[in-house]
């Protein structure tokens, strides 16, 4: 029988963790992830795992010593937030490149400087480029789910690409909900065993990973990576449809949510667990006789560009909510992607850009109904007041 | 003649006030003796850089009222060494825990030790990751609990001060909250002196260390350190059996005569110039 439990968002992924039972993890404390590793080095401590679980002494050792149990065939598995994750960026494009299935949760936290321990996105947009999957999630159950489903993705012998699992800090991964977590046996049945094709140290089959590539293979290699990664958009909509199916889940599992859309003329495209008050506004709305809809985005990468085109196309006008910002480029990064993927659609709705949350400033109801309130009066002036702007800020 | 009172709330930036340390915490003791030491030596207080990394400790400079910058875990040290290299007649000051300064700074610490460069670096060592809960450090003693070594650990500790003399560090020296007197003394002369200096404090966190190891309250924790320490004038006189257990304070080790880094990189600037002066006066 699944279990209903009261668990913060940290806690649900250990849980996650437990289940996957991965045979090696390696760990570096750091707020606001700190919490995850602490329930699952109670897992270990309890003889719940048969984990090898070991304390480096900073992220970039946490990541390296992941990369090399992986290599050397073990499943492996860390977690990190922020900084940390600043401070693997070297080793992130190497776990990528060696393709090696590596799942690990990200609590999204604000990067340094000034020095801040709350939440945005900052910290896993600026390794968006590092050929990683990104997969976001709105709550604890999600962040749990997701997470089971990360390493079915990654592990697929068409990918092997590591998967980033995020969840909001302090929103998700200290906030307390209730929490479904499987039964043992059917989340362990669906994981799967790991059964890698080639690994260090196999004497019969010897292998290289990494050697000096110049001019003469880098690229090829590259490309090669670039072919499986696009791969992994077939193979999570295939993992999400088995993974509901199995667990009976009700959450949408495909590359995004499509709250409301069918009819909608005005939408917020939205990721994380603001997710939740954008579809509360969204309800509210509706009531009031609003065309009102939601795109919540559960993958970041690969970015399902052709699919959310076609979501919006029929739209009057869409907001795009970032909690990051891409200095120098067209507002946030999430705002970039969507703008790219309407190029050449007629009609394309009109769109604006709020950045949000960031360093873990507040976003109410209030704003995101300011928001769907500024996408009706650009409608009737046909132009925006800002294309760019900010929610909540103290001005 | 007695020395006019120390003005503290000078040094301190008092709208920052009240810290966030627990009560009873021992860097409270170690920046009063910094305040002390820096008064002693008569410094302005605009003379100085006091930098942290990440942690409970590296959140002092927050409270100075002295130019202070507050960086990434473990890299204090890296930044320190821009600042004293742009502006080396000035008096930096790096302040870190344990697990800041020799864990994810081990690296780091090493070379500034190896450079001899005039930065003091004051390591408060109290034997655990206190802000993140109470994770081993690379100071945790042998058997000792925290968080992530529920049984007792069995990894082996560093001896700072070794590992401070051994990377080539010209101040070496060890204090504890216990005898905040003995480490104002140390600092001072730490500060003073012209290179690397190191000073280890040993501090308690019995919030995070004490309470998983039968010391939850600061008066405790505080008693186990001053019960383990021996003055280096006094363990000089004992036998290595009474020495069993016991850790030695005082100054440790000083090298006057190791060129200091920034002196160096002056002499290499005033040579090499000197030699290409020369050729261009040469006419050649």
């Amino acid at each position: 029988m699944p279990q209903i439990l009261a668990l913060t968002g940290n806690e649900a992924v250990a849980y996650a963790m437990k289940q996957i039972n991965p045979d090696v993890v390696a760990a570096y404390p750091i707020t606001p992830q700190t919490s995850m590793m602490q329930k699952f080095a109670d897992f270990v401590a309890g003889g719940e795992v048969d984990s090898e679980m070991v304390l480096v002494e900073s992220e970039h050792s946490a990541m390296s010593a992941t990369l090399g149990a992986q290599a050397a065939g073990a499943r492996s598995m860390t977690a990190t937030s922020a900084c940390g994750l600043a401070l693997m960026f070297e080793i992130l494009y190497i776990a990528s490149s060696y393709r090696l299935p590596i799942v690990m949760p990200v609590v999204n936290r604000a990067l340094s400087g000034p020095i801040n321990i709350q939440g945005d996105h900052s910290d896993t947009m600026g390794v968006r480029d590092a050929g990683w999957i990104h997969i976001f999630s709105e709550n604890a159950q999600e962040a749990y789910e997701n997470t089971l489903q990360a390493i079915r993705i990654a592990e697929h012998p068409e990918v092997l690409t590591p998967v980033m699992v995020t969840l909001d800090g302090f929103i998700i991964s200290h906030g307390v909900e209730t929490v479904t977590i499987f039964d043992d046996d059917k989340a362990k049945k669906f994981v799967g065993e790991y059964k890698p094709r080639y690994t260090l140290l196999d004497t019969k089959k010897p292998l290289t990973l990494g050697a000096l590539n110049f001019s003469d293979f880098y690229f090829e290699h590259k490309a090669t990576q670039l072919e499986a990664f696009n791969k992994s958009a077939g193979v999570i909509l295939d993992v999400g449809r088995e993974f509901k199916k199995t667990f009976n889940s009700t959450e949408c599992y495909e590359f995004f949510e499509a709250y409301k859309m069918d009819d909608a003329e005005f939408a917020v495209v939205v990721l994380g667990s603001t997710a939740g008050s954008v579809r509360m506004v969204v309800d509210d709305l509706r009531s009031r006789g609003v065309a009102a809809g939601m795109i919540k985005l559960r993958v970041f990468r690969p970015f399902p560009h052709e699919e959310l085109a076609k979501a919006l196309k029929g739209l009057k006008a869409c907001a795009v909510m970032d909690r990051s910002i891409a200095y120098g480029g067209d507002g946030g990064p999430v705002h970039i992607e969507v703008r790219s993927a309407l190029y050449g659609i007629h009609p394309a709705p009109m769109m604006c850009n709020y950045i949000y949350g960031l360093g873990g400033k507040p976003i109410e109801p209030e704003h995101i109904l300011s928001v769907f309130d500024d996408l009706k009066e650009a409608v009737v002036k046909k132009s925006f007041k800002r294309r760019v702007g900010y929610l909540n800020l103290k001005e | 003649m007695a020395k006019a009172a120390i003005d503290y709330l000078y040094y301190l930036r008092a709208d920052k006030l009240p810290h966030m340390w627990c009560p009873g915490c021992g860097i409270g003791i170690v920046v009063k003796a910094m305040i002390g030491a820096i008064d002693d030596l008569g410094w302005d207080k605009n003379d100085i850089a006091v930098i942290s990394g990440i942690g409970c400790t590296s959140r002092a400079p927050g409270y100075l009222d002295m130019n202070t910058l507050h960086t990434t875990h473990g890299r204090a040290l890296t930044f320190a060494t821009g600042v004293k290299m742009a502006q080396s007649t000035k008096h930096v000051i790096v302040i870190s825990g344990d697990g800041d300064a020799t864990a994810i700074g081990g690296n780091h610490f090493i070379h500034a030790c190896r450079r001899n460069i005039d930065i003091t670096e004051i390591i408060v060592n109290n034997n655990i990751y206190g802000m993140t809960g109470g994770q081993f450090s690379p100071t945790t003693p042998y058997g000792a609990k925290a968080a992530t070594t529920p049984y007792g650990n069995i990894d082996p500790s560093f001896d700072l001060v070794e590992l401070a003399k051994g990377a080539g560090a010209t101040y070496v020296a060890r204090a504890s909250v216990d005898n905040g007197r003995m480490m104002q003394k140390l600092l001072r002369d730490g500060m003073e002196h012209h290179g690397f200096s190191v000073i280890e404090v040993l501090a308690n966190c019995h919030t995070q260390f004490g309470r998983r190891n039968k010391m939850s309250d600061a008066v405790t924790m505080i008693d186990w350190i001053a019960n383990r320490v021996v003055a280096k004038a006094k363990a000089d006189k004992m036998t290595l059996e009474e020495l069993e257990g016991k850790v030695i304070t005082g100054l440790m080790y000083q090298n006057k005569e190791r060129p200091e880094y920034t002196d160096e990189y002056d002499k290499l600037i005033e040579r090499v110039q000197a030699k290409t002066s020369a050729k261009a006066g040469s006419g050649k």
